[in-house]
């Protein structure tokens, strides 16, 4: 079977990281979040993956090269043909994958929107009849691919969405089905009234055949190619169990991140540590060290190579690679960036990001600020704000 | 023989040091280590002949104060003795009216200062600057900047014979950079002034139909009423000092106070700075701590750092530009940055606690502490954060640019509040 992951964006909603790592690629988890679902989708038997990425694309691909070792991949180059006749190669790379899965790079010229991918990439995905997933790169939760194909074979219609219950419903569009069936009847987008609390998760499979409908231009799946489906009863809703959530900006990402440590707590309590000076869920990569007197957690992340100092305290944050902390100071809901160093004595909250290689000094507090990357940091920043 | 008169004012004077005078009379109040008080004690004991050493004030007989002034005495070797007046009687009305407590035994000339002023003190100066001027009254001026010198007593000077020309009290236009220290070094005839002026009040009031007329006349300002009258009639001098100085009004000033006065220690009290030493805390810059307190080896402290008596201060806590007072407790990895902890008050582990300095302009020498008001715009001035006596701050939290009332248990960190 195939996946085809919409990357698409420019991930600027995960920015300070997405300015030196693209999206896919930053550590949710210790992983990097394409991994996630590149991991779940082969335990489906999902063997061709495709990205839709669009300006990124370059360096998308540099970096797949860097992490060739890291993924355990093998690059081959292989041309194909270019629907819209410019001469241009378009789909770019093949990716091998140690996971015994072709990795294909779809390369959008301008950016197609959320179904003007499926076109671009209709070769590949009509290539034999069987259905095909399509996911948001955003997405994290207990991945019920299995089970997709299950109810979608059921049905036998040419499309499934999977929804998911949320508290606030007219925050996003709500889906409305028939609960047995399953059967969509509508959409509709932030309704001022309760109508249903099951929203889009943002992961679909598809039969072949739905591509008849998709034309190779902007086009936003939701709003022209669904309803269309929805009337003709050709669109079935299936609910999602356990954790979910978009994890493409700060904020959500660091809640995600709480969800799915709870969720490994119930899976594979073994990948989490415990102890004195543990609280809770906390994950460290085995290539970190801890000092003395450190209190980490509840809902923290430690990347690979960091070092945290004596004295610290960390709560709901994480921290990527290389990262360094030292000692005495108090962190939480932060998301401290690749090979970071922070001072000592120093207080972050309240969603600061930091950047690529950012430095904080001593003493300071840093309240909501969002550093890019490279930078020094030597005042305090008591409100939220964006350095730049 | 000399004699030194300290003006120290009473409850009703000084609210700008609440919450820290709910607990201390403000005179009394440590300024890098010792009371206020002491450093004015210590440097008129410095003075040859001076013979006695008068408080004048309005604050009622209490325990703090009388404790002070026994211990004083034993330890400087001068008489020290506190005039109470009846009611405030201003600068000039409570000297006037201990006129023949301060005259008997026949003083040449005697000091007087105001306690909310901190200063290196040239008394010696000023004497010899007294005689080299036929004796007359002299006033201690510095320099400030033309901005800030409108919040000051303005003193215009004859450049050649030092002469106070005239004086304007806190002028809502410039008339002068050079400043009243509030220190002054009078002869006995001051009080013919005074009473001239005392007199003419109380005939003024007469004619106002005043109940406690009588009583109202002897409030006399040494600034507005003296000063103002004695300019241009070769009666008042001014000795000019490029010598640290600054007024204590507020609870920032006292941080800065202690500041100038840790660093005149390298000079006279070199056993108050505390040093590196192993096994002890790291100290960067001029850290005063009392030998009761108990400080794990792994803190930092300073620069400017006072730690009071029986203080405990944890591992890993980092405390800079702050006064710790007696029996603080402050618990591992905390951090207290420009600010005053209360006597007796906790903070907790990882607790932030910091506060904004109001330092004048290190680029300016002749910049002055601001006093800000502390309301701007309808917001707080971000400002030195104290915590009053007994104040309990919990683990983790920050207290920014805040102001505890005493005897507070909090339960999560506050920004830019007064907490009552």
């Amino acid at each position: 079977m195939k996946a085809l992951i919409l990357v698409g964006g420019y991930g600027t909603r995960l920015r300070p990281l997405t300015l030196s790592v693209p999206k896919p690629l930053v550590e949710f988890c210790n992983k990097p979040i394409l991994l996630h679902q590149v991991e779940a989708l082969v335990k489906a038997g999902v063997d061709h993956v495709i990205l839709a990425v669009s300006y990124m694309s370059d360096l998308l691909e540099k970096e797949m090269k860097a992490q060739e070792q890291i993924l355990g991949i093998k690059i081959s180059l292989s041309h194909e043909k270019e629907p819209l006749g410019t001469g241009k190669s378009n789909a770019g790379l093949v990716f091998l994958s140690k996971l015994g899965i072709k990795i294909s790079l779809s390369h959008e010229k301008e950016p197609l929107g959320t179904a003007g991918p499926l076109a671009l990439a209709r070769e590949l995905l009509t290539d034999n009849s069987d259905p095909f997933f399509v996911l948001n790169s955003d997405v994290i939760c207990d991945f019920p691919f299995e089970d997709m194909v299950k109810f979608h074979q059921h049905h036998g219609k040419q499309g499934t969405i999977v929804v998911t219950k949320v508290e606030e419903p007219s925050k996003y569009g709500v889906v409305v089905y028939e609960g047995e069936s399953g059967r969509i009847h509508r959409f509709v987008e932030k309704p001022q009234v309760f109508v249903s609390n099951k929203i889009n998760a943002g992961m679909y499979i598809f039969s072949p055949s739905v591509l008849h409908r998709i034309q190779l231009r902007p086009t936003s799946i939701e709003k022209e190619i669904f309803p269309v489906m929805a009337q003709e009863g050709h669109l079935y809703a299936m609910e999602l169990q356990g954790f979910w959530m978009d994890i493409g900006q700060p904020k959500d990402f660091l809640t995600g991140m709480c969800m799915y440590l709870q969720s490994e707590r119930q899976r594979s309590p073994e990948r989490l540590r415990t102890g004195p000076g543990f609280l809770g869920n906390v994950l460290v990569d085995p290539t970190a060290r801890i000092g003395q007197n450190c209190t980490l957690g509840p809902n923290v992340t430690i990347g690979a190579g960091v070092v945290l100092e004596d004295g610290v305290r960390i709560k709901r944050c994480t921290v990527l690679k290389g990262a360094r902390v030292r000692s005495h100071s108090w962190l939480e809901s932060c998301i401290i960036g690749w090979s970071c160093s922070v001072g000592q004595w120093v207080r972050m909250e309240n969603v600061t990001v930091l950047g690529e290689d950012v430095i904080v000094n001593d003493e300071l507090y840093l309240n909501g600020a969002n550093v890019l990357p490279h930078k020094s940091i030597a005042e305090s920043v008591p409100e939220p704000r964006i350095i730049m | 023989m000399l004699k030194a008169v300290i003006l120290i004012g009473g409850l009703q004077k000084g609210t700008r040091f609440r919450p820290l005078s709910f607990e201390v009379p403000k005179p009394l109040f440590p300024v890098a280590g010792v009371p206020m008080l002491q450093h004015h004690i210590e440097a008129c004991a410095k003075v040859p002949n001076m013979k006695e050493i008068l408080l004048v004030g309005f604050y009622q007989p209490n325990e703090a104060l009388s404790r002070f002034l026994s211990n004083a005495q034993q330890e400087f070797k001068i008489p020290i003795r506190y005039l109470q007046e009846y009611s405030a009687l201003s600068t000039a009305g409570g000297i006037y009216h201990f006129r023949d407590q301060i005259l008997s035994g026949g003083p040449v000339a005697f000091f007087i200062m105001n306690a909310d002023v901190c200063s290196e003190f040239p008394l010696l100066e000023m004497l010899e600057f007294q005689k080299e001027h036929g004796n007359t009254h002299v006033i201690l001026g510095t320099t400030a900047n033309r901005k800030q010198s409108m919040n000051y007593g303005c003193i215009v000077e004859n450049q050649d014979t030092n002469e106070v020309l005239h004086y304007v009290e806190k002028p809502s236009t410039f008339v002068s950079d050079i400043i009243n220290c509030g220190i002054y070094l009078f002869t006995p005839e001051i009080f013919e002034h005074i009473g001239l002026i005392f007199q003419k009040n109380q005939q003024d009031l007469l004619l106002e139909e005043q109940m406690n007329g009588w009583q109202r006349a002897e409030v006399i300002r040494l600034e507005q009423d003296i000063f103002t009258a004695l300019a241009g009639r070769e009666k008042l001098y001014v000795y000019k000092t490029d010598r640290f100085w600054s007024q204590i009004k507020s609870a920032g000033s006292a941080i800065y106070a202690s500041r100038l006065y840790l660093n005149q220690y390298h000079k006279t009290h070199p056993e108050r700075l505390a040093s590196n030493e192993e096994g002890r805390p790291t100290i960067r810059g001029n850290v005063y701590i009392h030998p009761t307190a108990n400080i794990d080896p792994t803190a930092v402290l300073g620069p400017n750092v006072s730690i009071g008596t029986g203080v405990t201060i944890g591992a890993g806590v980092r405390i800079r530009e702050s006064i710790i007072l007696h029996g603080a407790t402050l618990q591992d990895h905390s951090c207290v940055l420009n600010s005053i902890v209360g006597w007796d008050s906790t903070i907790g582990k990882w607790a932030r606690v910091e506060g904004t300095p109001s330092d004048p302009n290190p680029n300016d020498p002749y910049a002055k502490i601001d006093s800000e008001t502390l309301f701007r715009e309808g917001k707080l001035t971000p400002s030195i954060t104290i915590l009053g006596c007994n104040v309990n701050i919990p683990s983790e939290v920050i207290i920014l640019n805040a102001i505890v009332l005493p005897h507070k248990d909090l339960n999560r960190g506050f920004k830019n509040q007064i907490i009552l």
